[in-house]
């Protein structure tokens, strides 16, 4: 697969192999991700300003729930990439596990500490947003409660990682924590949702969404995209700092660094 | 004699000329339970309603108890290397290790279920049916259980963050199984709690070995 001389002109398909596994190597990774991030960065900035703009100045205030329900230009997206992050967090550790890439496993290492913190901004703003509307911090609503465990489950993936010295075996068990987290979401969130449904303590049904105005619609997806691009982003540079890490001892590390 | 039983014998055998580690959880499932009435108030119709989730609870954290020991004394004499060595697939070996985990640890919660469950004023058929999700509940604790403990063999701080990653994983086991109880009290009908818990465990019976076993692996390499 090394072979780049006499090749590069072989069928299309075949050469796409080769240009991809490329970067499973650290060394070629490194510089890439370091001239996507700024693109990352820049595509973040402008649909985080066209979202905010569209969510504050543009979208109206809401019938019954007034100026608060803005909240959930944030919350909205912050949910969405946290389970989302956790899905591509397990599609690296996966890969990492199958085809033994180094840079697949350090990819799910970056990803996690992003995740837990949408995992943990989504719970944060969902209270800011019940106390006025619901008069409480916290009810044990099923999409509330399945979030809280998935911000369990990156903690425990991220303490994992952190107990283990060797980096190739926090990758491998790593992965393994991540995919048996895949296997179990879906049966967790749909025990907890008939957990709830049986025991009927609150009378809030978020499933009931109030039909939404154009423009709020925008303002979560254009928020969402901009959540997104960041997440790219910050994995990216966070990628690039263990790269640097674990391949300290390599001499284009000190090279690179020069 | 067949490598499953083979392990499973040796490891009763062990368990039972050491037993106060098996005791131990079984004497912290009776402790926690016998708590809960002291620290809430002996009134029991409240008992009555909580009785459930306290005793699966106390299910879940006295089988966590158990957890670290599963594989960490194998490990450290060298036999664990041997079972990866040896010409019988490793995953049976764990399924036996599992199972003979779940004799020592799950059964005696079973059984002792019923007699905890009359300090909290459950009647006759309320404590069959918490018997009866407890038996089909446990194994999955066990199962489910292992992948931690694998995952976590010889690593710093194991015991705690076996804790931190276990229990986010036995949230379904206890909601169905707390669930079944609470539903009899309730005077609905417990079938599809206990179906689901069973579906549960023959997916943890297939899957969780096998995960068990690549985590011992990465574990041994």
């Amino acid at each position: 697969m090394g072979n780049h001389g006499g090749l590069e002109g072989g069928i299309g398909v075949k050469q796409s192999i080769i240009h991809w596994f490329k970067y499973a190597s650290p060394q070629s990774f490194y510089p890439l991700a370091g001239r996507m991030i700024p693109w990352f960065w820049a595509a973040a900035a402008v649909f985080g300003i066209a979202g905010l703009w569209i969510s504050f100045f543009v979208a109206p205030t809401d019938a019954q729930q007034g100026e608060g329900y803005r909240i959930i230009f944030v919350h909205v997206p912050a949910s969405w990439m946290s389970m989302f992050i956790y899905l591509v967090m397990a599609f690296w550790a996966g890969l990492g596990l199958a085809l033994n890439t180094r840079v697949s496993g350090m990819m799910a290492q970056a990803l996690a500490p992003t995740g837990a913190l949408m995992a943990a901004l989504s719970l944060w703003t969902g209270a800011f947003w019940g106390k006025p509307m619901w008069g409480t911090w916290w009810v044990w609503d099923a999409r509330l409660t399945s979030e809280l465990i998935l911000f369990f489950l990156y903690l425990g993936f991220m303490a994992l990682q952190a107990a283990i010295d060797d980096p190739r075996r926090a990758d491998k068990a790593g992965a393994i924590l991540a995919l048996v987290g895949v296997v179990n979401i879906p049966i967790i969130y749909f025990s907890v949702k008939w957990w709830n449904t049986l025991h009927q303590g609150s009378t809030i049904n978020l499933n009931k969404a109030p039909s939404m105005a154009q423009t709020m619609l925008w303002g979560m997806l254009l928020m969402a995209l901009g959540f997104w691009m960041y997440s790219i982003a910050v994995a990216l540079t966070r990628v690039r700092a263990i790269i640097l890490e674990r391949e300290r001892h390599t001499e284009w590390v000190k090279h690179a660094l020069e | 004699m067949n490598p499953l039983l083979a392990t499973v014998r040796r490891d009763v055998l062990l368990a039972l000329r050491r037993k106060s580690e098996v005791l131990t959880a079984v004497f912290f499932f009776v402790i926690v339970t016998s708590l809960f009435p002291l620290g809430i108030g002996p009134e029991p119709v409240l008992l009555k309603k909580i009785a459930p989730g306290i005793l699966w609870v106390a299910a879940l954290l006295a089988t966590l108890l158990g957890l670290p020991r599963l594989f960490a004394a194998d490990h450290l004499d060298g036999t664990l290397e041997q079972m990866a060595l040896s010409p019988s697939p490793l995953g049976l070996l764990v399924a036996g290790k599992i199972l003979a985990h779940w004799l020592l640890c799950g059964l005696p919660l079973v059984l002792l279920a019923p007699v905890l469950g009359l300090q909290f004023d459950l009647d006759a058929s309320a404590l069959g049916i918490l018997t009866l999700a407890l038996l089909l509940g446990t194994p999955l604790l066990s199962l489910i259980g292992a992948i931690g403990a694998a995952l976590t063999l010889g690593v710093r701080g194991g015991g705690v963050l076996l804790a931190l990653l276990v229990l986010p994983l036995y949230i379904p086991a206890l909601i169905f199984g707390a669930g079944a109880v609470e539903a009899h009290i309730a005077g609905l009908d417990v079938g599809g709690h206990l179906s689901l818990l069973a579906a549960m465990l023959v997916l943890a019976a297939f899957f969780a070995p096998w995960a068990t076993t690549a985590a011992l692996r990465v574990a041994l390499e």
